[in-house]
């Protein structure tokens, strides 16, 4: 009959506040947005929670606002949304042409943005482009809103700073409007993940961030302050892989994996612009 | 392991227009739900691992892998199966008639999957172009046609009807 997930509980969340109080009360919940990295890891029982929280109703939480310096953007909102959102394309490009590369149509019509930075796969597309623009995290909890700078926010493999009984609520992107961008994916069938992706934001506060680098999503901290200084493509492409330490698989070893990160940077930053 | 009391759910979906209500456990999953509480076995599981598509129906009319989302997930919403696309009077839907005339399928494991994804391209972009389809069929392996029939089948029905009545 198939791989189906253990036993568990479900509730569902009509607003933050009992969202909250839920995972508060519940020994082992874990929360359910798209399920589209959750009910794999169940179905695989490499997850069993004991209760799952569906927070996927949750309305507030699926609005893109403009702030002015910022666009806000609710943590359920779906990758697709987030793909044909005129207000991101204008504002955040980087975001928009990224949401549209991740998985398949199925995959972005459940998936969200939140969903996607809390699972913290180092292999997953949209926290380089959190990296690459310097958003911030807003995460709520029982003492109410922090933020988080996306530099911190992606601790180790699955791991992120949202702790046990926190809600990732929004992610706030400072407008990137008429900056020139780059997003390179290397794949070997059109809806995997990367074997190594690079994500490039130009404009007054460059950054290039790695997917598929290290045990977590990261940013390409060298290269990304010889672009700040003005250094040519080459000189900051040969810097891409400084410092990480990438896995290896069946796709590509290591050496490989730098090699690559190296040459796709360089394409990135020619298709952000930069010369 | 798991030794907890689970309760179970009342879910109620609406299938091709139908309400189809049951008690199920949390985690049966929507394509189980389909095919043994609404009986409709045309909705096939391949991988079960969210890649191949097969399980393909559509949630309020976009589309969804049935074998990765929870029947209670889509408590309350409407799910369309390749069951519910024909013309109403037992005939196909021209994205049906377009797999029939073009050849789209060889053994059919994929089809009902093809059909429902190309389905929801239609609904939402009726004359795409070869891009656009291969786009939006890039979560549905087929291993036998190598694609390019499946392309022209979905041209044949963008231009012989679209989606169809259903929608
Ligand atoms: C076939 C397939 C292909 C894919 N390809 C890609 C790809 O190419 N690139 C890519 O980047 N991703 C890919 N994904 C993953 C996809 O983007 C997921 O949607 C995403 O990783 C998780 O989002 P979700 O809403 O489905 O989260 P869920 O699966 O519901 O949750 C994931 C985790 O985050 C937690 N969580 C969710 N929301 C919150 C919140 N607001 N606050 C706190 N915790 C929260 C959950 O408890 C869970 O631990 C793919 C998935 C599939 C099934
Ligand atoms: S059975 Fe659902 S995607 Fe393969
Ligand atoms: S027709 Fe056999 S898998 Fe597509």
């Amino acid at each position: 009959m198939g791989m189906i997930p253990a036993r568990f509980d479900y509730k569902q969340a009509g607003s933050v506040a009992e969202a909250l109080q839920l995972l508060a009360s519940c020994d082992d919940a874990k929360l359910l947005a798209g399920g589209h990295s959750l009910v794999p890891l169940m179905k695989l029982r490499l997850v069993s929670p004991s209760t799952l929280i569906d927070i996927s109703g949750i309305a507030e939480l699926q609005e893109i606002t403009d702030t002015g310096p910022v666009l806000r953007i609710g943590a359920l909102t779906r990758h697709r949304v987030v793909e044909r959102s005129k207000v991101v394309a204008q504002h955040v490009p980087l975001l928009a042409h990224v949401a549209a590369l991740v998985g398949d149509p199925q995959v972005r019509n459940r998936g969200t943005i939140g969903g996607s930075l809390v699972h913290g796969d180092p292999a997953a597309d949209l926290p380089s482009v959190a990296l690459a623009t310097g958003a911030t995290m807003v995460v709520t909890g029982a003492g109410g809103e922090r933020r988080v700078a996306a530099g911190d926010f992606f601790v180790d493999f699955l791991e992120t700073a949202v702790g046990p009984d926190e809600i990732l609520t929004a992610i706030e992107f400072p407008k990137r409007t008429g900056a020139g961008f780059g997003y390179e994916k290397f794949v070997r069938r059109s809806m995997d993940y990367a074997i190594v992706g690079v994500a490039v934001q130009a404009g007054d506060q460059p950054g290039i961030a790695l997917v598929n680098m290290g045990s977590a999503p990261r940013r390409a901290d060298a290269a990304s302050r010889a672009l700040a200084s003005g250094a040519g493509v080459d000189a900051v492409a040969a810097l891409a892989a400084d410092g990480t330490n990438p896995p290896e698989d069946l796709n590509a070893n290591a050496d490989y994996r730098r090699h690559l990160a190296s040459v796709l940077t360089k394409r990135a930053l020619l298709a952000a612009g930069y010369r | 392991m798991s030794t907890i009391e689970t309760h179970t759910t009342h879910v109620t979906v609406t299938v091709n227009g139908r309400q189809v209500s049951d008690e199920v456990e949390p985690r049966t999953l929507l394509v189980h739900f389909l095919r043994e509480q609404a009986r409709l076995t045309g909705t096939h599981v391949g991988c079960d691992s969210s890649n191949c598509g097969a399980c393909t129906v559509l949630i309020d009319n976009e589309a969804a892998k049935s074998c990765t989302v929870l029947a209670v997930q889509a408590n309350g919403h409407k799910v369309t199966t390749v069951e519910g696309v024909g013309n109403g009077s037992g005939g196909f839907s021209p994205v049906q008639e377009g797999f029939r005339q073009e050849h789209g399928l060889q053994c059919g494991y994929c089809t009902p999957g093809m059909i429902m994804a190309s389905t929801a391209l239609l609904v939402e972009n009726p004359k795409p172009n070869e891009h656009e389809i291969r786009e939006a069929l890039e979560g549905n392996l087929c291993r036998c046609t190598g694609y390019e029939t499946i392309v022209r089948a979905v041209q044949w029905a963008s231009t012989n009807g679209g989606a169809g009545e259903w929608a």
